[in-house]
């Protein structure tokens, strides 16, 4: 069984929500796929076992002996990303243009570095997760490599996957094969409206899709909009999660929201995972 | 002159952030997050003006195509491939190169335009309000933003609103900034996060300071950090549930009076320490 967790807008709780339900489905595997910006991971001590290294893309390449800087590349290239034969690496896509056009044949593709996959294994079982180059491309292609490697993993367990914010490439790549999707979303304006596209996004891609409204309680008039947005579109609302300030302290303590026993958030989220667990989620 | 508001991580209040700086210092606001644009619900524009964003894709023509591939092997994004009889296109996975035109012999292809957005632009009293907004379904945002920076006002201040993480789409807006603003929130992701923003603003040579945001005083780690490297910070914003509450709504902040102060004070240090 493979579990998506989005949200649309960045930082509405989706790394707090799927490492609870990691924690609390004991063996899942866990896949860390905010890699630009990732966190998951940062809960667990693991041992990193083995690292592989990814390339996104290609960047051009010029042999300075071979060119004699006639120019022509500048007028292909569709992203101004070489001139006389100097190239830009940020701006550089790999796409090739300029080798096809060079009379010198002095421009070649290599493969830019991107990413190191890592198997970190754990007390549990293993996360899967990526440290990307600054700036690098391909998040899309990185996010589907992690999940294919660590697909021989979930087979008869419950793999979880921690997404990123938005709705473009690695968002796409998270969500497009797993069983269900988890939108996290908020009580707010922005938390509204990028749940809707996120949600638009799930349906064009045919994803089934349930919907859980953390910090519910920050403004119960937009909880109820999403609530009837939920039911308007046969979206089943999971959870309701109420603002707890543990939620900051178990994030700088890295130890899992689960395990605070007072709290409002831990007791909400082990309820909505019960739910979860018996109407949609059969592992 | 033009300042970008990053973070790395989702939700530490760029938006926020930029909107009622935008407000406050009468400066024009570019929304970046074109996946999830959210500045416009802060500024209300009006007279908004809306047109599409065309990227170029390749039309093969089918008689003067020998279905040799070359174009096949010269697309490096595989956006292209052999059917029995005919050349056929994935057209979300093209990067509108131009490299499979390059690359036929016969000069079958040519280039025909495809919508994949929007640019939207409106007015708030003397202020230019923009944004992209991405279509569904569509996974690349570049063209979007170069639409959506090509053309800035030279005069004043533009405010570009970022998109969170540190690949591709945040590369392509530091690319038009002189000056940029990092938000974070003062928990172990942030400072995570935190940390790769830094390392891009450096690696391009881009002068920044740094906002907390929801800040609370016990923080030792976010402090030695900015030690270490040290970063300039630039304000703070405190963590009260009534300031999240109060975005819930859609509300700016600096129409609180005791919110203002802490927007006047982050103008400030922009004066004194970046411009």
């Amino acid at each position: 069984m493979r579990l998506g967790i989005i949200s649309g807008k960045g930082g509405t709780g989706k790394t707090t929500i799927a490492t609870s339900i990691a924690e609390l489905e004991k063996g899942s595997v866990r896949i860390d796929a905010d890699v630009e910006a990732s966190n998951m991971y940062l809960y667990y001590e693991g041992k990193d076992m083995d690292k592989e290294y990814f390339s996104g893309s290609y960047v051009a390449h010029v042999d300075t002996n071979l060119c004699i800087q006639c120019g022509i590349c500048n007028e292909v290239c569709k992203f101004h990303a070489i001139d006389l034969g100097k190239v830009n690496q940020l701006k550089c896509e790999g796409c090739g243009a300029c080798t096809i056009v060079c009379p010198e044949k002095a421009i070649s593709l290599v493969e830019e570095k991107t990413a190191h996959i890592y198997r970190t294994e754990i007390p549990d079982g293993n996360i899967f997760r990526a440290e990307m180059e600054i700036g690098g491309d391909g998040s899309g292609l990185l996010v589907s490599r992690l999940r294919q490697k660590a697909e021989k993993y979930g087979k008869n367990s419950l793999t979880i996957l921690d997404g990123s914010p938005g709705i473009g490439c690695s968002v796409i790549a998270s969500i497009t094969g797993n069983h269900w999707v988890l939108i996290v979303t908020e009580p707010t304006k922005s938390g509204l409206e990028d749940f809707i596209r996120v949600y638009e996004l799930t349906k064009h891609f045919n994803i089934p899709s349930m919907a859980c409204i953390n910090k519910y309680d920050i403004n119960e008039e937009v909880t109820w909009e999403i609530e009837s947005y939920c039911k308007d579109n046969d979206i089943p609302l999971v959870g309701k999660i109420p603002f707890d300030e543990t939620v900051v302290q178990s994030i700088n303590q890295l130890k899992p929201i689960i395990y605070y026993e007072d709290s409002k958030a831990n007791k909400a989220i082990r309820d909505m995972w019960g739910r979860m667990k018996e109407d949609y989620i059969k592992i | 002159m033009n300042i970008a508001v990053l973070s790395g991580k989702g939700g530490t209040g760029k938006t926020t952030i930029a909107t009622n700086l935008a407000l406050l210092l009468e400066a024009n606001y570019v929304d970046c997050d074109v996946e999830e644009p959210n500045g416009f619900i802060f500024l209300e524009p009006e007279d908004i003006k809306s047109r599409d964003v065309e990227v170029e894709i390749p039309k093969i023509d089918q008689e003067k195509c020998i279905l040799c591939g070359d174009c096949i092997e010269a697309c490096k994004f595989n956006a292209l491939a052999k059917t029995k009889n005919k050349i056929i296109l994935f057209d979300k996975l093209c990067h509108s190169c131009g490299a499979c035109g390059l690359a036929c012999p016969t000069k079958a292809i040519e280039y025909t335009k495809r919508a994949i957005g929007k640019i939207e632009e409106g007015k708030r009293g003397n202020i230019s309000l923009k944004r992209g907004i991405m279509n569904i379904g569509e996974p690349m945002a570049v063209p979007i933003l170069k639409e959506l920076l090509k053309e800035l006002s030279e005069e004043g201040i533009n405010i570009l609103d970022s998109p969170p993480g540190t690949s591709c789409n945040v590369v392509n807006v530091l690319h038009y900034a002189h000056r940029a603003l990092l938000v974070t929130e003062p928990t172990a992701f942030g400072l995570h996060d935190l940390k790769m923003a830094v390392e891009l603003v450096k690696r391009l040579n881009i002068p920044f300071g740094l906002i907390i945001n929801k800040y609370d005083e016990n923080n030792p780690y976010l402090k030695e950090y900015m030690e270490e490297e040290n970063i300039e910070l630039i304000g703070k914003i405190p963590f009260r549930r009534e300031i999240a509450e109060n975005y819930s709504k859609g509300q700016t902040l600096i129409h609180v009076e005791k919110y203002r102060g802490y927007f006047q004070q982050i103008i400030g240090n922009i004066e004194e320490v970046l411009l």
